[in-house]
């Protein structure tokens, strides 16, 4: 199958690549650019650990092609904030201890600068309806929405 | 989980789309969000040789005022009828049952046409355009024609679109402020329906009652209806949800269980609207 060019901003840096039309997104982030930031937990688009934000809005990069992401700007947890430095939303979960394995906080971070964009003043039940798509397997949601409001509550 | 090869086409008008699947034939497959397509893919449930991308057709996403019903593009994402407010002041029922999509991250790319199109029994939005009353409109290279929603589902993931055809847009009939009910049971908040019922009224006041998993399509509860034209109080009504149905038996629910939970929501959906 004859492959396909997508030329993509991420995290603000053009690329542009040659790739199978059955390539998923997060497979690109992944093993072409190397951003391994964004993990791969269910692979059926259930769990949110891949999300990544496409033009702004949370994506499941496990259920969209590489192919689909061309000409878009794509924001991954690396891209959240310069190097050595927080994002409120990072910031929050680390002050309340919104993680325990961490191995879904990357994905769950970038629903939730997703969701405090679309709604700034989330109510408890904003919060867990807004991330219902994102599994925590240590079930550790009562710190995680303790952080997301208080994230709110510091922009 | 990595989908089978497959040939990516991606077009950018209707007509572009319509000639791609003439030339592809049974081959080809339309690619619109891709949130119920792609997870089949890499289950290999779906091989198709060709996919058709019409995700960026913008010309199909829209929300217009029809007269007396809605038109809404095929390509419009659910995030964008859950913020539209002609769907909410026109269809409120719709726009609730788009936010009890899947969850935010899939109704930032699924689209209204594409979960109409996919068919799927299990899924929220052909319950609800059966419940509504809707239309759809589908092109093709024998020109246009329209399907109401009843006659639209022929089977499970099987709907009357030939290959060759694309769906372009579903007309809802507005309700304005009439009443309506969505209940659904799942296991986790982002999981399919095990079962749900939608019961809304329609302009004039009549109830129209659908049912989401309880057999190979979304269907209509007829007997429902019926007992509340006669005028049976909606607890007796809600008693005959689950009368002419063949609800499924899997991991997650048995067919009588289904049959109880179809009595149970309806009951609560008919309080609700």
């Amino acid at each position: 199958m004859e492959d396909v060019r997508i030329s993509l901003t991420v995290n603000g840096h053009p690329h542009t690549h040659d790739v199978e039309p059955r390539l998923l997104l997060v497979e690109y982030l992944r093993e072409i650019l190397g951003l391994t930031g964004t993990k791969v937990a269910c692979d059926t688009s259930s769990c949110g650990s891949c999300t990544v934000q496409v033009e702004g809005e949370s994506v499941k990069s496990c259920t969209m092609l590489a192919a689909q992401a061309d000409g878009a700007d794509i924001t991954t947890i690396e891209g959240l904030a310069a190097a050595g430095t927080y994002h409120p939303v990072q910031a929050a979960f680390h002050e309340h201890h919104a993680l325990q394995c961490g191995f879904c906080t990357a994905g769950m971070v970038m629903a939730v600068v997703s969701l405090l964009e679309a709604n700034p003043n989330p109510s408890e039940h904003d919060v867990r309806h807004g991330l219902e798509g994102n599994l925590c397997r240590c079930t550790g949601y009562h710190n995680i929405v303790e952080a997301v409001l208080a994230a709110a509550e510091s922009r | 989980m990595i989908p089978a090869p497959f040939e990516y086409v991606r077009v950018d008008s209707v007509d572009a789309a319509l000639t791609a699947l003439v030339e592809h034939g049974d081959d080809a497959k339309l690619l619109a969000g891709g949130q119920s397509l792609l997870p089949l893919m890499k289950l290999r449930l779906a091989t198709p040789e060709v996919l058709v991308d019409v995700g960026r057709l913008r010309e199909l996403s829209y929300v217009r005022d029809g007269g007396n019903h809605v038109a809404i593009g095929a390509l419009t994402r659910h995030r964008d009828l859950e913020l539209d407010e002609l769907v909410a002041s026109e269809c409120p029922a719709l726009a609730a049952v788009t936010a009890e999509v899947g969850d935010r991250q899939v109704r930032h790319r699924g689209t209204l046409g594409g979960a109409v199109a996919h068919g799927d029994p299990a899924s929220d939005l052909p319950a609800a355009i059966v419940a509504l009353d809707a239309e759809l409109v589908v092109d093709g290279p024998r020109g246009r024609r329209v399907v109401v929603a009843a006659d639209f589902f022929a089977g499970f993931l099987e709907t009357a679109l030939e290959p060759d055809e694309l769906l372009t847009e579903i007309r809802v009939p507005k309700t304005g402020r009439a009443g309506f009910g969505y209940e659904k049971f799942h296991r986790r908040a982002q999981d399919w329906a095990v079962v749900a019922a939608l019961a809304a009224r329609d302009a004039g006041g009549a109830i129209r009652v659908a049912l989401v998993n309880m057999g190979g399509t979304p269907i209509r509860a007829h007997a429902v209806e019926a007992a509340l034209a006669d005028g049976a109080s909606l607890h007796d009504a809600a008693a005959l949800a689950a009368d002419g149905t063949d609800p499924p038996g899997d991991l997650e629910a048995s067919p009588d269980f289904r049959a109880h939970l179809a009595r149970v929501l309806v009951r609560r959906a008919l309080e609700a609207a």
